[in-house]
């Protein structure tokens, strides 16, 4: 990348001093009785393992193998992804954007970090960093490709600018030769990245 | 709000970074359950901070300076407390060969 001048400053970077102040503001609190370091660590386990991108999977290939629900969730995000059990903090209203061989949808947050995670557990680090907010809505078919994403030239790319009150999901293409799939097996092929935009469906084939 | 958090288009950041800081994720619910501020104060804290602080900074370096002023502001520790312990620790590193 041709933007290495800056690496001084760590932007990034975390530094010692930001170490120390997480380390005494953690000491503290346990000290007080504020905070539990054993439940903070339950919290994370269960955002990071839990609550993941599987429940966001499971929403896709409920989609791709009833299309009933599938009209139900493009009409309706929220009380659609219900239906399977998925609400709360952080997901309350949700906008299902569907990826067809005309369309490649992907979401963004460029205000901070705005992301669904009932559906998709934690954004991860990349989704939250300023490269990303800044370039997704001016060059996204560049940011595609980083990701490993090539979309044609032909196909528009649709950008989505998640917010506080509303949050993006991409309902990702069925991929083809998966017609005999049983929907534990579509859900193997969902990716959280695919539900992001960012990322395409596994293969048929690639999961086992 | 206006301000530098605002970054749709803006250039010059170079690569997207992947790495994260758990234990601010952590204390931010510790804040959080424990009553001291609600989602639109921890954001609200971090749209004030200065544009060349936020630009330098992480996002969980975001997320911690929310953190600790919502916290100082909700009485669960002081300025001072916090100063005290981080000095501690910096002189309690340096006797420790690394």
């Amino acid at each position: 990348m041709s933007h290495d001048h800056d690496h001084a400053h760590g932007h990034d970077a975390p530094l010692p001093e930001v170490v120390l102040r997480v380390k005494a503001l953690e000491a503290l609190l346990t000290e007080k009785g504020l905070v539990d370091s054993a439940a903070l660590d339950a919290i994370v386990d269960t955002y990071e393992k839990k609550i993941g991108p599987r429940n966001g999977a499971q929403v896709v290939a409920r989609a791709w193998t009833d299309p009933a629900y599938k009209a139900r969730l493009l009409a309706d995000g929220s009380k659609a992804i219900a239906e399977l059990g998925y609400s709360g903090v952080q997901g309350e209203d949700m906008v299902v954007v569907e990826n067809t061989a005309s369309v490649h949808n992907m979401v963004v947050c460029t205000l901070c970090s705005c992301y669904p995670w009932p559906t998709l557990g934690l954004p991860p680090v990349w989704y939250k960093s300023a490269p990303y907010r800044s370039r997704a809505v001016i060059d996204p078919r560049g940011v595609l490709k980083e990701f490993g994403v090539d979309i044609p030239a032909d196909k528009e790319v649709r950008v989505w600018d998640s917010n506080a009150e509303l949050r993006y999901f991409v309902l990702p293409e069925r991929p083809a030769g998966s017609e005999g799939l049983s929907e534990a097996e579509l859900i193997e092929l969902v990716t959280r990245d695919s539900m992001i935009g960012t990322g395409l469906p596994k293969p048929v084939g690639a999961s086992a | 709000m206006n301000g530098v958090h605002d970054m749709g288009g803006l250039q010059g950041f170079g690569p997207i970074d992947r790495e994260a800081q758990e234990r601010v994720f952590a204390l931010f619910f510790g804040g959080f359950a424990g009553g001291f501020y609600n989602i639109d104060m921890f954001r609200a804290e971090i749209e004030r901070m200065p544009g060349h602080e936020y630009l330098r900074s992480s996002y969980y370096e975001h997320w911690l300076h929310a953190i600790e002023a919502l916290l100082i502001q909700g009485g669960a520790v002081t300025h001072a407390e916090l100063q005290a312990r981080i000095a501690e620790l910096q002189a309690a590193g340096r006797k420790e060969p690394h």
